[in-house]
């Protein structure tokens, strides 16, 4: 049993983490907090199984073209969503703008794919029991993942603009960095990471619609946890949080586990409001 | 003297016509609602039902999301935890069954429970995050429907509470729903209108406003927490009925989308639009019968054009009396003569003191070692350049920042660092360098917030309009007149505040820090932007309320009106003080001329 938990807690932890990281990519280059993050995972699930089962394509090119989707989900959010109303006087206005765009995409995705869950193919075929891909796989993803993002931000020219973007954005703007199209950019980036998510994940969490909503809560907590913007928080936040939640669904049983992780979410925001690794507030006067 | 008294009655004769011009529409409602029965079928019925419980539960969530601007997208969960709840109960599910009123009480005191718990985070976080936790929990409450099979019956799904002989047909049903709809309708204006409703609207618009008013966030959320959770909870009872069965289905986050779409199209603060809201998105996927499947998507789209283009809903359509343009060459002349009769006697004798406060920001030291006495009935002045610490010094004593060392203290009795919202019930006021004001909300309004803890009343009394708080209403009103009055400003009392001139919004401040007849006053940077003759009047009124015992600390960069009201002046230079004494002494004083007036 503890290798069962083991396993799915840190394959389910995977995912949320690589969402807590879409989340922390689009608040980094934008000051927002987007709901279309679960989403784009969601897609990511739905866009393989559409690619490989419906269309039968090959596993290589069905990734690439969830990955090219997802991002162009991402560069919409910021198009339709974020860049209207980042001028605004009202700062929550984007929690409005971006709910509205991840209603719509949940919608269209109920309507015109399905509201079942739907089946997600085989990609690699290694493994069994414990050691099953659909349990791996979104570990390996995400270990892929950090690795690619930190590769990014350390030696990349882009990745350092969009360091400076996260840490001083008019200060970023005044040295002359083209804003606009790093944030762009950064939606884009955001979007592959959810597509990566669902993808690896389609496996454990199939090609569902409802994992929308899920996955927005789901991968929201390790973010709150561990500290808005700080991918190494969402990590450690994520794995922990799927441990969590897998150990209270065997020990306890289902209900309770999403009470535990519902309760878990509510005490550790009412002790650190800030999360377990966040910075100080804002000046408010 | 017959001419204020005259003018008063007057305005009490507009306020009884304004009153029933604004009860016209809710009227208007009630009787269509009523007449329906006449005209429809019992598929007109089934609708007008469902409209009605959707805004029992709408009524409460207003005053969460169009009044205290907080938003809470997941209240499907509560309703269906009202549903299940009404439903477990009535059918005996968990020990013997219960009559239904009493079961439906019990879901109004789950609900109320459970809307507190999901509320929480609101109390201490960002807007999003309790977005978040509404979502959250409306997830948990699904999965724990379908997952608690012994009680909820799983995925199959339990059958709703019946009533009895007559209410048991389409149209008795229709009759409890509109019934009880009429009475939230009550209920909430009521509190909208309350001292309690503008509480909330100033924490929507301009907390930091609020917080030195004296209001308390986590109370005044609370309360309406268990409010709105009671009605949507009740409201999950009557819906169970209405479905007749229920399934974890049944409760979708479409409907979450509904009631917060509904309430935004109707528009923030208000309770007429969000009525209109609610009833014209029950009845529009039934008249375009081929959209109800896209339904959610079109209210998705209505959702994102209204966040865009339209944000102040159909309530700002209907707002005719802020379309008339008001007059352009517009003057400020406060009556400090006035003042006497919204101040009282001053009797204040104690003195605001500073000692060696320090404030520390990582490295830099915004302020490093200040000892400060404000002294009932004088001005003094707080002058110095720019980051020299004028502003800090007065977040400081107004509680937003709290000092790294030194001492704060009124008489003998030291003020706790930190705590914002305590500084009201010691007699300090306060104005800010940027005016913050509610926007949507009238002048008349926002120099009401000042006077929000002054009132005695408790929210249940507000809920249901009792003497206590009529008189308390009525005082809050006639006082801010008396406050605008002093300011010049009472011929603008309806305008919406967003529509003043800059140098108007620093006298409506004024008034509102009036309003709690402080022992002390910190004006930060008032004539900012005023104009020659504006800039004189404000010198005449500082000094007057100083005159009526109150300790006026003034920030400004004008060194004339300094010099002329201050009986003191304090000059700050690097957070440290360069120099203290009368106006005469501080001009010149060599440091002083040299490091900051020139010369």
């Amino acid at each position: 049993m503890f290798a069962s938990i083991l396993a799915t807690g840190l394959a389910a932890g995977a995912i949320y983490a690589l969402v807590g990281i879409v989340y922390n990519t689009m608040f980094s280059a934008s000051r927002v907090m987007s709901f279309t993050s679960g989403q784009l995972a969601m897609l990511g699930g739905v866009f393989g199984s559409l690619f490989m089962l419906r269309l039968g394509m090959p596993t290589v090119l069905a990734f690439v073209l969830t990955l090219l989707g997802c991002g162009l989900v991402g560069v919409v959010t910021e198009m339709v969503a974020v860049r209207p109303v980042l001028k605004s006087l009202d700062k929550h206005l984007y929690v409005l703008s971006t709910l509205a765009l991840a209603l719509m995409i949940q919608q269209v995705t109920a309507i015109e794919w399905s509201t079942e869950p739907q089946p997600f193919p085989r990609i690699v075929g290694w493994g069994s029991g414990n050691w099953d891909e659909k349990f791996w796989l979104p570990v390996a993803a995400c270990a892929a993942t950090i690795v690619g993002l930190e590769y990014l931000h350390r030696r990349t020219l882009v990745g350092h603009a969009f360091l400076a973007i996260a840490e001083d954005n008019f200060a970023a703007r005044a040295l002359g960095l083209p804003e606009r199209n790093l944030r762009v950019a950064s939606y884009a980036l955001a979007g592959i990471v959810g597509g990566i998510a669902g993808f690896s994940g389609g496996e454990l969490l199939l090609a569902f619609v409802a994992n929308g909503p899920f996955l927005n809560f789901y991968g929201f907590v390790p973010v709150a946890l561990g500290g808005l913007g700080n991918n190494r928080g969402a990590i450690v936040g994520g794995l922990a949080l799927g441990l969590f939640q897998q150990a209270a669904n065997f020990l306890v049983g289902g209900i309770f586990s999403s009470v535990a992780v519902f309760a878990l979410f509510i005490v550790v925001l009412l002790a650190a409001p800030q999360g377990l690794f966040g910075a100080a507030t804002a000046r408010r006067v | 003297m017959s001419a204020v008294v005259a003018g008063r009655w007057s305005a009490g004769q507009g306020g009884v016509r304004a009153a029933l011009l604004a009860l016209a529409p809710f009227l208007g409602l009630l009787a269509l609602a009523l007449v329906l029965p006449l005209v429809g079928n019992d598929y007109w019925a089934l609708i007008g039902t469902r409209a009605a419980i959707y805004w029992v539960l709408v009524s409460g969530l207003n005053l969460i999301v169009g009044f205290a601007g907080q938003l809470a997208i997941g209240y499907v969960a509560l309703l269906t935890l009202g549903a299940y709840t009404t439903s477990v109960l009535a059918a005996g599910k968990l020990g013997a069954p219960v009559p239904v009123l009493a079961a439906l009480a019990a879901a109004g005191v789950v609900g109320a429970l459970s809307g507190v718990i999901v509320g929480l985070p609101a109390l201490r976080l960002r807007t999003f995050y309790f977005a978040m936790s509404t979502l959250g929990f409306a997830t948990i409450v699904t999965q724990i429907a379908l997952a608690w099979q012994s009680v909820t019956g799983g995925g199959i799904g339990l059958a709703g509470p019946e009533l009895s002989a007559p209410f048991n047909t389409a149209w008795g049903y229709y009759f409890v729903c509109v019934g009880l709809a009429a009475i939230c309708t009550w209920l909430s204006a009521n509190i909208a209108a309350s001292r309690f409703g503008l509480a909330l609207i100033a924490i929507r618009d301009a907390e930091v406003a609020a917080e030195a008013a004296g209001i308390s966030k986590p109370r005044a959320l609370v309360a309406i927490f268990l409010f709105a959770g009671a009605l949507a909870a009740i409201a999950g009872g009557l819906f169970a009925t209405l479905q007749t069965y229920i399934t974890p289905d049944a409760f979708t986050f479409d409907l979450s989308v509904l009631f917060f779409i509904a309430i935004l199209i109707g528009g923030r603060g208000s309770v007429l639009g969000p009525l209109l809201g609610t009833i014209i998105l029950t009845v529009l996927p039934e008249i375009a019968a081929p959209l109800a499947a896209w339904s959610t998507f079109l209210y998705a789209v209505l959702l994102l054009v209204i966040v865009l283009a339209a944000p102040g809903g159909i309530a700002a359509l209907l707002d005719f009396r802020n379309r008339r343009p008001l007059a352009s060459n517009r003057s400020i002349v406060p009556r400090p003569a006035a003042l006497r009769a919204l101040m009282g006697e001053g009797t204040k004798g104690e003195m605001l003191s500073l000692r060696d406060i320090a404030l520390h920001f990582g490295n830099v030291r915004a302020i490093d070692g200040i000892d400060l006495d404000v002294l009932p009935a004088q001005v003094h002045g707080l002058i110095g350049p720019n980051g020299s610490g004028k502003t800090t010094t007065l977040n400081v004593i107004s509680g937003y920042y709290a000092p790294s060392s030194g001492s704060l203290s009124i008489g003998a009795a030291a003020l706790p660092a930190g705590r914002p919202h305590l500084r009201a019930r010691r007699g300090i006021a306060r104005t800010f360098q940027t005016p913050r004001i509610i926007g949507e909300a009238s002048v008349l309004q926002n120099v009401m917030i000042g006077g929000v803890i002054a009132g005695e009343e408790s929210f249940v009394e507000a809920m249901l309009t009792l003497p206590r708080h009529r008189r308390s209403q009525r005082r809050l009103a006639a006082l801010a007149r008396e406050a605008l009055a002093v300011v010049g400003l009472e011929s603008l009392a309806e305008v919406r505040a967003d529509r003043l001139q800059h140098s108007e919004l620093r006298f409506i401040e004024i008034a509102r820090a009036l309003m709690l007849r402080p022992s002390f006053l910190l004006l930060d940077e008032p004539a900012a932007g005023l104009s020659h003759d504006e800039l004189e009047r404000l010198g005449t009124l500082i000094t007057a309320i100083s005159r009526l015992g109150t300790g006026v600390l003034l920030v400004e960069h004008h060194a004339d009106l300094i010099f002329d009201i201050c009986d003191r002046v304090t000059v700050l230079d690097l957070g440290r003080v360069l120099a203290t004494g009368t106006p005469q002494e501080i001009r010149s004083h060599k440091e002083v001329v040299s490091a900051y007036l020139g010369g």
